[in-house]
């Protein structure tokens, strides 16, 4: 079997789509996701077209592009972790992950499979959320390039979030103590990065006052680089702390760093996942020789 | 087929296996037993390649299985002491995902899965959900999984505890066909009789060392240095112990209150020293009614050698 074809066709792959997609809990949380967000946006259109003077304007088309893209965010930041946090100690909590490590599978197969048929789930309620959009388009204001930007960047975040909870899954043994780890990270990019920032601002530009826009410390933007949130944000309303960015001399945009950081945290995560699921048998035998 | 080194596992200071030596030939059923705790597991899960070993090495076909691990696997057929199935599988799905992981081709694997399933006494189970299935079935279907990329060796580790006494029959008879097939199996248990009559070599283990290894008689004869001969006699059987007492192989000799017709000698002669023994008996005049050797099962045996490991 080649290589490519071996890739494509995974064995732990299939097994786990049949095995999450079989479910009638599947088919009911789709259902729901997709009947809330569709009385969000019935809500928000009919708020709109009742209570405000002109009507359902290109204005508000924008503004329930960003909440639909907030919501999207949301669901993948609260639901990523915990789709992917069990994915291996789940395994070895049912005793089937040292069966599955026996066969011929290599561990990158294992992980990346792992991973994706996590996420794959998630990414179906995205698609099957895309017709919500059409609404968006109908009354304009939102080019499709960047609803295609917004899906780009709903993706990345979910890779990486899945790859943080998948390297969890596989470094803790428990599936309870992973999950836990990677809500409290989650946490730390959504809520702790924005204190970090607030405080590093506070402090940059108590030092440097008189001197605005020639500090040239980067700091700040690093924190908030890795903030979902604030990023994605930021890309749909340009204008966001502008003001303290050119305080600081920085005129690049969020998103410029953020697609970067977290390519290289999904990367780090994966490669450390890959290393630690199966024991390092080599490193051991050289002690041993040496010993 | 299958060659163990020196193989060292300690977890801190505590050492699960010390200084393993073996050598299992293509073919061969062999056996591993000792109580639980006792390093079986560990070094089943290091020719599993699932744990490193601290020192040595373990051959099996020729790879190292710290250096080879993906031949070793390929090798290998593995059961677990404890597993569990994916409930949500149906037993020919849970086969064909074990199959596609060894890589073997769709239609391959719909050839093969009907003859395995024959082979383990569950072709009628094929649409069944393996969460439904029975321990005892259960424990057949991993069987069947194990041998899906017909691996040279099998690795099975207690795959008749929790069974009941039928299923533990099926088992064995499973066993017995693939011993027929020229497969090597090593095979752990903590019962020593569910092995003698299977195996063709035994090897006992404890606190992480091999402590006998040979064939069922030879375990015998390593682990018994004496045996109890039981001679029953007539009439008055003072005279008979005080000319028993006298023999230089006879250790000791013990007879019931109630029954001191029936002695028990403790004896470390030989066959022909038994011969001679019976011989001078009858010149002596002692009216022996009866001279047999008392049967002591392996698993006394077994009970004996092991008391110090509780």
């Amino acid at each position: 079997m080649s290589r490519l074809q071996s890739l494509m066709i995974n064995p732990v792959l299939n097994k786990e789509i049949k095995l999450r997609f079989r479910s009638f809990k599947s088919f009911i949380s789709i259902l729901l996701f997709l009947a809330i967000c569709g009385a969000v946006c019935l809500a928000f259109i009919y708020i709109e077209t009742q209570f405000s003077q002109d009507g359902f304007t290109s204005e508000d088309s924008r503004n329930l592009f960003m909440l639909l893209s907030m919501g999207q965010l949301g669901l993948i930041v609260f639901i990523t972790p915990g789709l992917t946090a069990g994915a291996i100690s789940g395994e070895r909590e049912k005793q089937t992950l040292n069966i599955l490590l026996t066969t011929q599978q290599s561990s990158t197969s294992i992980i990346l499979s792992k991973l994706f048929s996590s996420i794959l789930f998630l990414m179906l309620m995205l698609v099957a959320s895309l017709p919500l959009y059409s609404i968006v388009f109908l009354y304009g204001g939102v080019s499709p390039q960047t609803v295609l930007i917004m899906f780009g960047f709903l993706l990345l975040t979910m890779l990486t979030i899945g790859s943080i909870g998948i390297m969890f899954s596989t470094v803790l043994k428990k599936t309870i103590v992973a999950t836990i780890t990677t809500y409290g990270i989650m946490l730390f990019l959504l809520v702790g990065t924005i204190i970090l920032f607030v405080i590093s601002l506070q402090f940059i530009l108590g030092f440097s006052q008189g001197t605005a826009g020639q500090s040239n410390n980067m700091l700040p933007y690093f924190l908030l680089i890795f903030n979902p949130a604030v990023s994605m944000f930021s890309t749909l309303q340009s204008n966001m702390f502008m003001y303290e960015f050119d305080q600081l001399g920085i005129h690049v945009p969020l998103w410029v760093g953020y697609t970067p950081a977290y390519i290289i945290m999904t990367l780090l995560s994966l490669m450390i996942a890959i290393k630690k699921l199966r024991p390092s048998m080599k490193a051991k035998s050289k002690k041993a020789k040496k010993g | 087929m299958i060659e163990i080194q020196n193989l060292t596992k300690r977890y801190g200071s505590f050492t699960a296996l010390d200084n393993l030596n073996l050598s299992i030939d293509k073919g061969t059923v062999f056996g591993f037993v000792g109580p639980n705790g006792a390093g079986k597991s560990t070094t089943f899960s290091i020719l599993a390649t699932l744990l490193s070993p601290s020192e040595g090495t373990a051959y099996i076909n020729g790879y190292e299985v710290a250096k080879d691990a993906k031949q070793v696997r390929k090798s290998i057929g593995y059961v677990p002491d404890f597993f569990g199935v994916y409930d949500q599988f149906k037993v020919h799905e849970y086969l064909d995902f074990y199959g596609s992981s060894y890589g073997i081709p769709s239609a391959e694997r719909k050839a093969i899965i009907p003859q395995l399933l024959e082979l383990v006494n569950l072709t009628e189970k094929i649409d069944s959900y393996v969460d439904l299935l029975s321990r005892g079935m259960k424990q057949r279907l991993c069987l069947a999984r194990a041998l899906i990329h017909d691996p040279e060796v099998l690795i099975l580790d207690e795959p008749a505890s929790g069974l009941d006494p039928r299923a533990r029959v099926e088992m064995r008879g499973i066993l017995k066909e693939l011993k027929k097939m020229d497969k090597t199996i090593i095979i752990s248990s903590h019962i020593l009789p569910e092995l003698s009559e299977l195996c063709d070599e035994l090897g006992v283990i404890e606190h992480g060392q091999l402590i006998a290894y040979g064939n069922v008689s030879q375990i015998e004869n390593q682990l018994q240095a004496q045996k109890v001969l039981l001679v029953t006699v007539k009439g008055d059987a003072e005279q008979a112990v005080t000319f028993f007492e006298e023999d230089p192989f006879v250790v000791g000799v013990n007879y019931d209150e109630e029954n001191p017709q029936l002695l028990q000698l403790s004896y470390q002669g030989t066959e022909d020293d038994q011969v001679t023994l019976l011989k001078q008996a009858i010149e002596h005049g002692i009216p022996v009614v009866t001279l047999s050797q008392k049967q002591t099962n392996l698993e006394d045996i077994f009970m004996e050698i092991t008391k110090g490991g509780e």
